[in-house]
């Protein structure tokens, strides 16, 4: 229960369903007041492991801990520290909103006198005040999907988990939630699963990356390009000996190298890739260098991969390595030393 | 346990704004209207040795095979169905509670429902003028043995419904499993080849499970014991492997 453990913590959690390996010795830990991304493809056990942090599934082994407090052995003080909106959002069909929210309210033990206000508070928050009084079989998916968040931060529990919030949300819709979620951040850990990765990006401080139930990378956005890519890379068009090139990058960076070049067009221009390992800015000394030795620049821009490159190329890497190994198990050989998974 | 209430002014909240639970009621009261003209009509024709009231309740297993099904079938396998169960389940509350608060509420209704059939009593009271045809003992332990029996019947259509998500087989399965608590009891309980030997055992124990004899006893007045804890025990028991088993499916989801 102590004030300074970290929000969730997971160690070697393992999840197998009859025979199947959904969760394969997962560990991370997300901070206070974190907001925390979590992606996979479909099936790469995202929902699994929410279900366990939310003490709904029994875990095969390892440990899950919320706020300092063990899921397995204290479920029911767990359910005090959460709020959790699963995946696909269900809901009663045939209650009103404010009537399913003051239900969802005892239950999570607000006192009767706070419940009001707070209702109020959370419907205003979620914009959903229009729809109080509806019945929320008859709302749209919009609507449904903030009745599920509202019920989520109604008893303003330390952590929030939610699967997948935005699914199915147009534009407009998926900038309140975001601006909802950003809300929460410092005052409540959010753990969202999410395929929309522009998403993720703009709303979560970190990101964890899963793969066939393992954690295939994780860090924030930037870090994770750094790891995954290893450098970064710089777009230049230009006009000149291409030749003389070389030097005059080495005398600017050592590592930067020319990678891909098109070209030269009918006006003496060229596009040219330049790749560095170097993480800083390198265009203001790049610039001046160039054009002290002669050459004519009409475009410099530093390539950023967006999540999306990076999630595809996470994924990918652990692919590659789990599949060989599980090959090499099937034909009963030695196994391959570098069949190891990433990470 | 203290979100039982809670969730137990819900369940008869949701039960009383449904328009299945009007059909159902209506059908029944129907049902067990039709059923109390016919008696009245033998009772005008020739007269009789036993009053309305014990006549009336002879017939009970028909609405209870079918009514408690149409009951409880929505309860627990709806929730599985919806994925409602994981919101429920996340909150403080536990499965025992869950499935206590699904039984109370079914089994409020099915009292209510029966309740509200003493009307005809009333009715008939009022119009025939004679104090006979409201006679309070047959009437009194027919009601009883109803409350007493509901309680077992609902808790079997609550264990029904929770081992599955769909509603149509939940219903089915409870209708059966009363169908041979009720009947089954009654059709064997008269075999010679029962009574013979080693099926001794089988046999007694099948005559204290004898639903109709337990009615009886009860239209007479007679509240033995035995079939008191019969209908207690066999409740807790089946709503203990009600919790187990919504609890089971999480296990081996």
């Amino acid at each position: 229960m102590s004030e300074l453990a970290p929000a969730i913590e997971v160690s070697r959690l393992v999840k197998s369903y009859g025979g199947v390996v959904a969760v394969s010795d997962i560990s991370f830990t997300v901070q206070r007041g974190e907001i925390v991304g979590f992606l996979g493809p479909n099936g790469a056990g995202k929902s699994t492991t929410m279900r366990i942090l939310t003490g709904y599934l029994p875990a095969t082994s390892g440990s899950v801990t919320i706020c300092g407090i063990p899921v397995a052995t204290h479920p029911n003080e767990i359910k005090r520290q959460i709020g959790y909106m699963p995946e696909n959002n269900p809901l009663p069909e045939d209650m009103r909103v404010s009537e399913y929210l003051y239900f969802r309210g005892r239950l999570k033990e607000i006192p009767r006198r706070k419940l009001g206000p707070r209702i109020d508070e959370v419907l205003e928050v979620c914009d959903l005040k229009r729809v109080r009084h509806k019945i929320i079989g008859q709302l749209s998916k919009g609507y449904r999907q903030r009745v599920g968040i509202a019920e989520a931060i109604l008893a303003e529990p330390p952590v929030i988990i939610m699967d997948e919030p935005t699914i199915g949300l147009d534009p407009h819709q998926i900038l309140i939630v975001r601006d909802l979620i950003s809300s929460l951040r410092g005052r409540m850990t959010v753990i969202i699963s999410s395929h929309i990765l522009p998403e993720i990006e703009m709303t979560c401080d970190r990101v964890l990356i899963i793969n066939q139930g393992r954690v295939v990378a994780q860090g924030t956005p930037a870090e994770l390009r750094q790891e995954i890519f290893g450098h970064s890379t710089y777009e230049l068009e230009l006009a000149g000996d291409l030749a003389a090139l070389s030097p005059v990058l080495f005398s600017v960076e050592p590592t930067l190298q020319i990678t891909e070049q098109a070209g030269p067009h009918a006006d003496g221009f060229q596009r040219i890739t330049l790749t560095t390992a170097r993480e800083d800015e390198l265009g203001d000394t790049l610039l001046p260098a160039l054009l002290s030795a002669g050459y004519r620049v009409r475009g410099l821009t530093r390539a950023h991969p967006t999540l999306e490159d990076v999630f595809l190329a996470a994924t990918r890497r652990s692919w590659d390595a789990v599949v060989p190994a599980d090959r090499l198990a099937h034909l009963d050989s030695k196994p391959d030393p570098s069949g190891t998974v990433a990470r | 346990m203290k979100h039982i209430l809670t969730l137990l002014s819900h369940e008869i909240r949701m039960l009383l704004v449904s328009p299945a639970t009007y059909v159902a009621a209506t059908l029944f009261l129907a049902f067990m209207g039709l059923i109390f003209t016919k008696i009245l009509e033998i009772y005008s024709s020739a007269p009789q040795e036993l009053s309305p009231a014990a006549v009336y309740f002879q017939l009970f297993w028909l609405p209870a095979c079918v009514m408690v099904p149409l009951l409880t079938m929505k309860c627990l396998a709806e929730e599985r169905r919806l994925g409602t169960i994981e919101t429920l389940l996340t909150t403080p509350v536990t499965t025992t509670e869950v499935v206590l608060a699904k039984f109370g509420a079914a089994y409020f209704l099915y009292v209510a429902l029966w309740l509200s059939t003493s009307g005809f009593f009333v009715i008939l009271r009022t119009f025939s003028g004679e104090a006979w045809f409201l006679d309070a003992g047959p009437l009194l332990g027919g009601f009883l043995f109803i409350a007493v029996s509901g309680l077992l019947f609902v808790a079997l259509g609550v264990f029904a419904s929770s081992v599955t998500s769909n509603q149509s087989v939940a219903g089915i399965f409870s209708c059966v499993l009363l169908a041979t608590l009720i009947l089954g009891g009654n059709a064997v309980s008269d075999s010679a080849w029962l009574a013979e030997g080693a099926l001794r055992p089988a046999k007694a124990a099948i005559e204290y499970a004898h639903v109709f004899s337990h009615r009886d006893d009860f239209a007479r007045g007679v509240i033995d014991t035995r079939h008191v804890l019969f209908y207690f025990s066999g409740t807790v028991l089946a709503l203990i492997f009600s919790i187990l088993s919504v609890e089971a499916k999480l296990l081996h989801a």
